[in-house]
């Protein structure tokens, strides 16, 4: 976690050179790969017979969540934890290597886990197996927005007074050669780099990964001192109900507002917006007229999109964006948008192309704009 | 075939209309084209032709291509310079 904020904060992009096994000349030569993960120093041969990669990323973030909130041995809100992630593909890899034996080196068989390695909820059913996890798990889909969705669904449980405490977030690791081909069939992928707002931008990026939050009942939190990095207010999320892939201004305005109103707060109340960005055309003008919808003549708050650092890990993105805009408020930093070197006026945003910014920040959204016309925003409170 | 020809057919299934209601001079957007109906048209050529049209969403020029007779150009071009699919 500390060192994702380090290289998000200073802009440092995780774009880099593609690494794919079985391809030469792959559709596109770039990604936001999770290059020096090392499966073997956290899973031992056995356990890794049962975890496509998408669940190994998934485990690690959650140990790794659990044990920075400091739980005391047993806890039993803790035991009686939800899980829910969000899952754009799910087991890629495992599909992929097992029709690449069906169907190229002509296998009669394939792996006997191949189905519950690659099934949407594995990553899910793993972190409960792993931690000991009771409480109500499953997985989320809804494309780029599901990161989001699953916490914003954790956060209601925890406001129904369902659970105490929920492990949410998302995970993704799709990239492979049938994967880029699909993509690029949709001439969105960048062949150099991922640009949000800039003016030369030129389309996204596919990450990889897992952020995984632990979100605890206020008062339980506060009662066993826990460190507490930043509040969840509001949740909302909507459907455009148009087109399948093209963003909605109205939609994704419509999500913003309902976030905010959920959480009691209004536009003044918010200072930073951390964008969908993703560094498409198209969707960097119609989230940017959404946000200056919201605020009219206003003060606008700050926008930047990770994505330049991150890439798109579709899934996954909406919870490292979450997990961003957490420690934003928890440092009082804007992390800036990478790579925008020429900052686009037609967006007519302060997106931080510089670097990192000092600034009080009170109250923070994530936008999350998925396929399907799915929409998904949380709203963020600083813990002063 | 002249490739308009095809163009036309292509545009005209894609719409679900007869060929000989698409002219060379017809709107695609006012004939009901959506950005998704474009990415499939240009996939069509590539296969029907065999060539890679250089297309990409974030292009801006993507909005110069406007009607049935852009597109043919493009796949003259396309064939000028037969890139491998």
């Amino acid at each position: 976690m500390a060192a994702t904020w380090q290289r998000v904060a200073a802009g440092e992009t995780a774009i880099g050179p593609l690494v794919l096994p079985r391809t030469d000349n792959p559709p596109c030569p770039i990604a936001a790969q999770v290059l020096d993960f090392d499966a073997n120093a956290h899973f031992t041969a056995k356990q890794l017979g049962a975890l496509d990669r998408i669940a190994q990323f998934a485990v690690v973030a959650a140990r790794e969540a659990v044990a920075d909130a400091g739980f005391e041995r047993g806890d039993p809100a803790l035991t009686q934890a939800d899980v829910i992630i969000g899952v754009g593909v799910g087991g890629m890899n495992t599909v992929d290597d097992s029709f690449y034996r069906i169907y190229a080196e002509q296998a009669r068989g394939v792996h006997p886990l191949t189905v519950p390695k690659l099934m949407a909820n594995a990553s899910a059913s793993q972190i409960s197996m792993d931690l000991g996890l009771r409480g109500n798990t499953f997985a989320v889909a809804s494309a780029c927005a599901s990161g989001t969705h699953a916490l914003g669904l954790a956060f209601r449980s925890i406001l129904h007074g369902d659970c105490d405490v929920a492990l949410a977030g998302g995970a993704e690791a799709c990239i492979t050669h049938g994967t880029l081909v699909a993509w690029n069939a949709l001439r969105i992928l960048s062949r150099d780099t991922c640009r949000p707002f800039s003016r030369n931008r030129s389309g996204l990026v596919l990450g990889e990964g897992s952020a995984i939050l632990v979100l605890e009942e206020w008062e339980r939190a506060v009662a066993r001192g826990a460190r507490i990095y930043a509040e969840i207010v509001g949740f909302a999320g909507n459907a455009d109900a148009g087109d399948l892939t093209s963003p909605d201004q109205h939609g994704a305005e419509m999500a913003m507002r309902r976030a905010m109103a959920s959480a009691g707060i209004a536009p003044e109340d918010i200072d930073y917006i951390n964008a969908h960005g993703t560094g498409t055309l198209m969707n960097d003008a119609i989230e940017s007229r959404a946000i200056r919808a919201i605020f009219p003549g206003e003060r606008l708050p700050l926008v930047s999109s990770t994505k330049g650092v991150l890439g798109h890990s579709l899934g996954a993105a909406g919870a490292f964006e979450a997990l961003v805009t957490t420690l934003a408020l928890h440092h009082q930093v804007v992390p800036p948008t990478a790579n925008c070197t020429e900052p686009d006026e037609e967006c007519g945003l302060d997106v931080v192309p510089e670097g990192p910014r000092q600034v009080a920040v009170r109250h923070a959204l994530s936008n999350s704009f998925a396929f399907g016309g799915l929409n998904a925003v949380l709203a963020f409170r600083r813990h002063a | 075939m002249q490739s308009l020809d095809i163009v036309r057919e292509i545009v005209a299934g894609q719409i679900s209309r007869d060929p000989s209601e698409v002219t060379e001079q017809t709107n695609l957007e006012e004939a009901g084209y959506d950005s998704l109906d474009v990415l499939e048209t240009i996939f069509a050529i590539e296969e029907r032709f065999k060539v890679r049209v250089p297309f990409d969403a974030n292009d801006p020029k993507l909005k110069e291509m406007k009607t049935v007779g852009d597109i043919a150009r493009i796949v003259e071009e396309a064939i000028g310079q037969r890139a491998p699919a």
